[in-house]
């Protein structure tokens, strides 16, 4: 108890400045009580001791209500005054300059601009939140034997299908390999179905009879087993889409082991020689399975190996860089100018599948570095603080709970 | 008894999952965290999935091949492997991964025993890997290809099948690749599915001019691989992967060879044959006594080994069909691919082929 006292008396005179340490309890409680408040407080004296959000803007409209859209809850005890905003001291829309892409074969690439309304960012911010819970999520079912088979998980890789789908839209086709969990959500299948279907039950998007690798829904071709395998299909769709002549393109993705099969080059030639609508996507994450890209590959320049075919390298990691490459690579092939290959250079934070743990030695410190950049930090506040409201993305963010916290708080 | 009737059951897969025999720790946190909720139990029996499908039964310790070490089937296949780098100075062993070790670990330590221009990783391409090894053996060095899974061979299909078969027949003898020897893991595993989970000797066992062979135990496989790497054809060799670490036994250390295209009676019997490879023929001891302790009867266990060329003359002797009182049955997965999670009804276990015997007594 002594201890415990000291313990707690040491830390309250780091905290208050104080020199002299607490005796008794009650001298603690004391010291306490003077910090924190107990009761509820006048909301003036709390608004000085609190921290304050940057001054937001001068408001230029005069249609702009200066009404606080707050409550001032003072009915519990240790409740909280929340400071207040406008939503008209945020702008709706914002220009990011985004990293230039490496260029084969071509004049000139996607734009170093990118526009971001708010609901966007919302929305490309939820898709890849969700993305990243439910793979982590995917990841401790496998581990509690509620999933069983193969589970390939797109961890750190979010960007890529944000970004995709961002710039695709909902009429257009997309194929994947194994590692489709995500493309499945962004092609609208609902969590719960994924995980219904990881888990072979008969809710599942595919009756339960899939599982991980064989997902589909309409215009999503899975989610397929074999490597390479799904390159041929894809040009084989984008055919279709020429004979149709619906405007509409396929998305064809693969991974840096399989930019070594065969098929993928007889695919890149049947696309070429018939000028096809199709995306030739590479998400290059460094490493097939165990195997790095540079032990594996003679040219892991991914995005020159269609070599006849124009290419474009992208940072994967984030999702701005992602969508402009793929709407310039859309626009491309739906004005009939043949096929593209893309190379999304990414990172994925797990094994390859639950089998494969993923920790060796000579990946962390690489790791490290694809972690830093990883494609959920580029809404934090620090960049785009006045741009979003920070609000609506402590909502979505899960570790964060709702509600009265001390200092700043906004309330929609 | 010439009048008995000979039953031939042949299971084609063995259901596998992990039992008290595999060694493999894995968390059991999940479970016992979803125990404590009474309406949440994981192992009714309609959900209990963890439950081996068949018990391995090893074979007595070999003695005639000198000293023995405990080894399961995975250490088996190192040792052979081990061994032939070590005689063979134009051995290599190259697929995907196997520098490392594998992903099944049959080939850790050898890298660093006999070096990187020895044991070497390819790129992801069976084709590619089953052709060069086709190019290697051709130029006169012992080939060992690794593909993976047996459920990734089909790109390399055409290459095994116009290529390797045809080699030796198409040059008038000038040429042949029998240095070549393909392994793969084979077979179900209890949560492979569709593609982890494959039995593709079906598809080989028609083409003239390749092996294929398929061992039960540790030390079939150690024998059977050896001959297969110094048998003068390309060899397809499959190793039940359920069994890497469930089957333990004594495996002689030094080199030793099994006779391809042999069967081996496991088990004597004189009313019914019960024919199986790979896992299945541990099921099948085992349906062997329940049909003898149910049913008073006897069945005969044969090990097929090699699929191609297989045992005519063991499995079926002279002028056998004439005798036959009932016809011969197979017991097998259903024409479906091998599914997720409907493994469980799909493999051929101990009851299903117990039901084609009792059928069979009754014809």
């Amino acid at each position: 108890m002594q201890n415990m006292l000291t313990l707690l008396s040491n830390a309250l005179c780091r905290i208050t400045g104080r020199t002299a340490g607490a005796q008794t309890v009650s001298e603690l409680l004391i010291g306490l009580s003077e910090y924190v408040s107990l009761t509820s407080p006048a909301a003036p004296d709390l608004a000085q001791t609190q921290r304050l959000p940057p001054k937001p803007p001068p408001v230029v409209s005069a249609r702009a209500s200066a009404a606080p859209l707050v409550s001032t809850s003072l009915a519990a005890p240790a409740a909280r005054i929340t400071a207040s905003c406008s939503f008209a001291d945020f702008t709706p829309q914002v220009t990011f300059d985004i990293k230039k892409c490496d260029l084969y074969r071509l004049e000139d690439g996607p734009s170093m601009k990118a526009e971001l309304t708010r609901e966007q960012g919302l929305q490309y911010y939820r898709t890849m939140q969700t993305v990243r819970r439910m793979e982590l999520k995917a990841d401790q079912l496998y581990k509690q034997k509620i999933i069983r088979g193969f589970c390939h998980l797109y961890d750190g890789q979010e960007a890529c299908a944000a970004g995709v789908e961002a710039a695709i839209n909902r009429s257009d086709h997309l194929i994947t390999a194994y590692r489709a969990h995500a493309y499945t959500y962004t092609r609208g299948v609902s969590v719960k179905e994924i995980l219904c279907e990881l888990m072979g039950r008969r809710g599942g998007v595919s009756k339960g009879k899939g599982g991980s690798m064989h997902m589909y829904a309409p215009h999503f071709y899975g989610g397929n087993g074999i490597v390479g395998a799904q390159v041929p299909l894809g040009a084989g769709i984008a055919l279709a889409c020429q004979y149709q002549g619906n405007n509409q393109l396929c998305v064809t993705l693969y991974g840096d082991g399989a930019a070594n099969q065969g098929q993928l080059f007889e695919a890149f030639n049947m696309a070429a020689l018939w000028k096809l609508p199709c995306i030739f996507i590479c998400e290059n994450n460094q490493y097939s399975m165990g195997t790095s890209a540079e032990r594996a590959s003679a040219s892991t320049d991914y995005y020159k190996r269609g070599d006849y075919i124009p290419g474009i390298r992208v940072d994967g990691m984030d999702v701005l860089c992602v969508r402009e490459a793929v709407k310039f690579a859309a626009d491309l092939c739906r004005a009939g100018k043949g096929p593209i290959v893309m190379e999304l250079q990414t990172y994925r934070y797990h094994g390859h599948s639950m089998s494969d743990p993923g920790v060796r030695k000579w990946m962390w410190p690489f790791g490290r570095r694809w972690r830093r950049q990883h494609s959920l930090r580029w809404l934090t506040p620090s960049h785009h603080w006045t741009t979003c409201a920070t609000t609506s993305l402590k909502t979505i963010h899960p570790w964060r709970s709702v509600g009265p916290t001390p200092g700043l708080s906004l309330s929609l | 008894m010439a009048a008995a009737a000979r039953l031939f059951l042949r299971g084609i897969h063995s259901k596998c999952s992990v039992s008290g025999v595999s060694t493999v720790p894995r968390t059991s946190f999940g479970p016992r965290l979803l125990k404590l909720s009474p309406s949440c139990d994981p192992y009714t029996k309609a959900q209990r999935r963890h439950a081996a499908h068949f018990t391995f039964q090893p074979d007595l310790v070999p003695t005639q091949y000198g000293p023995t070490q405990k080894m399961n089937l995975f250490q088996s296949i190192t040792s052979a492997l081990d061994n032939t780098l070590s005689s063979d100075p134009t051995a290599v062993i190259f697929g995907e991964d196997v520098a490392f070790g594998g992903v099944f670990r049959c080939t850790v330590g050898l890298r660093d025993k006999y070096g990187k221009d020895r044991v070497f990783n390819t790129p992801l391409c069976e084709q590619g890997i089953v052709g060069f090894g086709i190019g290697v053996a051709v130029a006169g060095a012992t080939a060992i290809a690794e593909i993976q899974f047996a459920d990734y061979i089909y790109p390399a299909f055409d290459q095994i099948v116009n290529e390797a078969a045809k080699y030796r027949y198409r040059s008038g003898n000038l040429f042949d690749c029998g240095k070549l020897t393909i392994r793969a893991p084979w077979g179900c595993v209890g949560h492979g599915s569709l593609y982890h989970s494959q039995s593709p000797e079906a598809f080989f066992a028609h083409c003239p001019g390749i092996k294929v062979v398929v061992p039960r135990s540790p030390v079939q496989a150690k024998g059977l691989l050896l001959s297969c790497i110094a048998d003068n054809n390309p060899c397809i060799f499959f190793e039940p992967k359920i069994l890497y670490r469930a089957a333990v036994e004594q495996v002689p250390t030094e080199h030793y060879t099994i006779t391809l295209s042999q069967a081996e009676v496991v088990e004597e019997g004189s009313d019914v044959t019960l024919i199986a490879w790979g896992t299945q023929v541990h099921v099948m001891k085992e349906v062997a006594q329940m049909a003898q302790e149910k049913l008073g009867v006897s069945c005969e266990v044969i090990d097929l080994r090699t699929i191609l060329p297989w045992d005519v003359e063991t499995v079926c002797k002279e002028e056998c069909f004439l005798n036959l009182e009932a016809p011969i049955s197979r017991v097998c997965g259903y024409d479906t691919p091998f599914p997720h999670i409907f493994e469980p009804f799909y493999i051929p276990d101990k009851w299903k082929c117990f039901e084609g015997i009792k059928k069979m007594i009754n014809y």
